[in-house]
């Protein structure tokens, strides 16, 4: 009952949906499909977004581990408040959250500022919109890990490094690439918040949903689909490599 | 205790938002005699409907109808609208947006052989500059200058930016240049563009957060902008291109959306329409226009007005020249462009 109903609705929301747009992509042909894929401005746009996602996934990893373990060990006056506001990237409307990073970070930057219509612009708005995924994956489990093990570790003499890289972290690791995956996924697909401060200029700061939106509005369905479909590629990538590496790591620290 | 308290909780949202859908269907249900209109537009009317409608429904043959409007993206609403979004009225940016309805069946082929052949608002390009002037921006030929950073919305994603794009070219062949020069002058527009938001109130938003120095868009949004307390001066250049916006009723449309239309298109309607930054289609309506650069002559006559349909050969023709997907101009300057 419980799987017939969880596959009727993830078929419904998903695999469906999934699959049309497969069938979009596929009614442009192979000749279209390539031609899209192959023309520059959307093959630079690709690219971009596939390495600034990953930058900004590489950047999480690092610095969302660190943010929930700061959350979750240390004791100190503001966390619950900051607890709750790591959400906040993830709760506010895209176009928002653009308003708010143009405002800060653009030409009439208050911090002095200026990224505005540059790559680095792309990064920050990735950055802030997929900080909260490692967080949020990584702080339950960090909670529930049972100081003994650190303790035992450190008595029999494991240095404080050998204790995170043996005992901490292959725990840590199948919620950080589970994080990995949520923030390279959002990041490859992210529209509203990068538009207003990245500029869209071809060739330099568009990204690739940009392009899906310009053949759209443009009424040529299939090579939208067609990049979506590579993005689409990409993504399944990036998460069946993250869960290979994740295993090695596990069965590592065993 | 626990569970139950949140089935109740469950069932109470439940209910909330059933409430909320049947609240939404009785406000969208209307009186039997005054009938109903559904309004489909692009985002700038938004603001500019509220008057006209409210003044309509002052009038004898508008009195009681009610309204149900959606605004946003001309080209997303005339998507939306062909997959079945319920429209008395379309109100679009573009020409080629009402095309896509008539296409999709959804309004019918007669819908421009009217005395205004289909056009119910219209407007000039004009160019957004910084309060002051700083730059001394005064036509065309000074967007290309060293130095000069101009904001245009993205023609390849906003169809209404195609309007932009069209009248730089065209204000080139107005001075006399060749299509090799007016091509030129294009390359070096978009080499000195910093910035392409997707769509025109985007453009607006990154000009307004401080991006560029010269922004390509429209006297009715600058003036509306200006009278909503944007800081901005406005300049329209001597040679521009005359921006129709066309609208149509659907096959099927309500008697009292007929009335509408005719409505929109009379002197009252265009006076309100004036008011908020529009061209009147009736050049005899005198209004003064709060937020124009001189309220009293809102409307300067530029010394060339291009049209799509004079100067472009219609839509099909310039949507083929500088449009097309892949030999389009504009679309092969843009795929060239920040690669030197």
């Amino acid at each position: 009952m419980a799987l017939g109903a969880s596959m009727i609705w993830f078929s419904l929301l998903v695999l469906i949906p999934l699959a049309a747009v497969v069938v979009a992509a596929a009614s442009g042909g192979w000749s279209g499909f390539w031609s899209v894929v192959t023309s520059s401005q959307t093959g630079a746009a690709i690219t971009l977004t596939v390495l600034e996602a990953l930058a900004v996934t590489a950047v999480n990893v690092v610095m969302g581990t660190a943010l929930a373990w700061v959350l979750v060990r240390d004791r100190f006056w503001g966390r619950r408040l900051l607890d709750l506001v790591i959400d906040v990237p993830f709760a506010l409307p895209t176009i928002v959250a653009g308003l708010v990073l143009l405002a800060l970070y653009g030409p009439t930057s208050s911090l002095g500022v200026d990224v505005a219509n540059t790559r680095w612009a792309v990064f920050l708005a990735l950055a802030f919109v997929t900080l909260p995924f490692v967080v949020r994956t990584t702080q339950p489990v960090l909670e529930a890990l049972e100081r003994d093990a650190e303790e035992a570790a450190a008595s029999l003499g494991a240095s404080r490094l050998t204790t995170f890289r043996r005992v901490i972290l292959p725990s840590l690791v199948p919620a950080i690439t589970a994080g990995a995956a949520l923030s390279f996924a959002r990041g490859i697909s992210e529209y509203g918040s990068l538009v207003l401060l990245s500029g869209n200029l071809p060739n330099r700061t568009e990204v690739a949903s940009v392009r899906v939106l310009s053949y759209i509005e443009g009424g040529d369905q299939a090579s939208a689909a067609s990049v979506a479909v590579i993005l689409l590629l990409v993504a399944l990538a990036v998460i069946v490599l993250l869960d290979l590496l994740q295993r090695r790591v596990v069965r590592r620290g065993r | 205790m626990k569970q139950w308290k949140k089935t109740a909780g469950v069932t109470t949202a439940g209910i909330a938002v059933l409430a909320g859908l049947t609240g939404c269907a009785t406000a969208s249900a209307s009186g039997p005699q005054a009938g109903s209109v559904s309004v489909v537009g692009f985002s700038v009317l938004q603001t500019a409907n509220k008057q006209v409608i409210a003044d309509f429904q002052k009038t004898p043959a508008g009195k009681g109808v009610s309204f149900t409007q959606s605004y946003g993206a001309s080209g997303d609403q005339a998507r939306a609208v062909a997959s079945g979004l319920h429209a008395d009225e379309v109100h679009l940016s573009l020409e080629p947006d009402v095309q896509k309805l008539v296409d999709a069946g959804v309004v019918g082929k007669d819908w421009a052989t009217g005395p205004h052949q289909g056009v119910l608002t219209q407007s000039v390009v004009v160019l957004v500059v910084r309060k002051g002037n700083p730059k001394h921006i005064h036509g065309w030929d000074d967007l290309v200058r060293p130095g000069v950073q101009v904001v245009t919305p993205n023609p390849a994603s906003s169809g209404s930016a195609k309007w932009n794009i069209l009248a730089a070219y065209g204000s080139q062949i107005a001075q006399g240049r060749s299509p090799a020069q007016a091509t030129e002058y294009l390359k070096k527009l978009i080499g000195n563009t910093v910035a392409m938001p997707g769509s025109g109130h985007d453009a607006t938003t990154a000009f307004e957060g401080g991006t560029g120095d010269v922004l390509l868009s429209y006297e009715d949004e600058a003036i509306e902008a200006r009278q909503a307390g944007a800081d901005f001066d406005y300049v329209v250049p001597d040679q521009t291109l005359l921006i129709q916006n066309t609208g149509a009723l659907t096959r099927n449309a309500s008697s009292a959306s007929r009335k509408f239309l005719a409505f929109q298109l009379s002197r009252q309607g265009q006076t309100d329409y004036a008011k908020q930054g529009f061209r009147p289609l009736d050049p005899g309506i005198d209004v003064s226009v709060p937020g124009a650069n001189n309220p009293q002559d809102p409307f300067p006559q530029p010394r060339t007005l291009l049209s799509i349909d004079k100067n472009f050969g219609g839509w099909d023709n310039a949507n083929t020249k500088f449009f097309d997907d892949t030999h389009g101009l504009v679309t092969k300057l843009l795929a060239d462009a920040g690669k030197s």
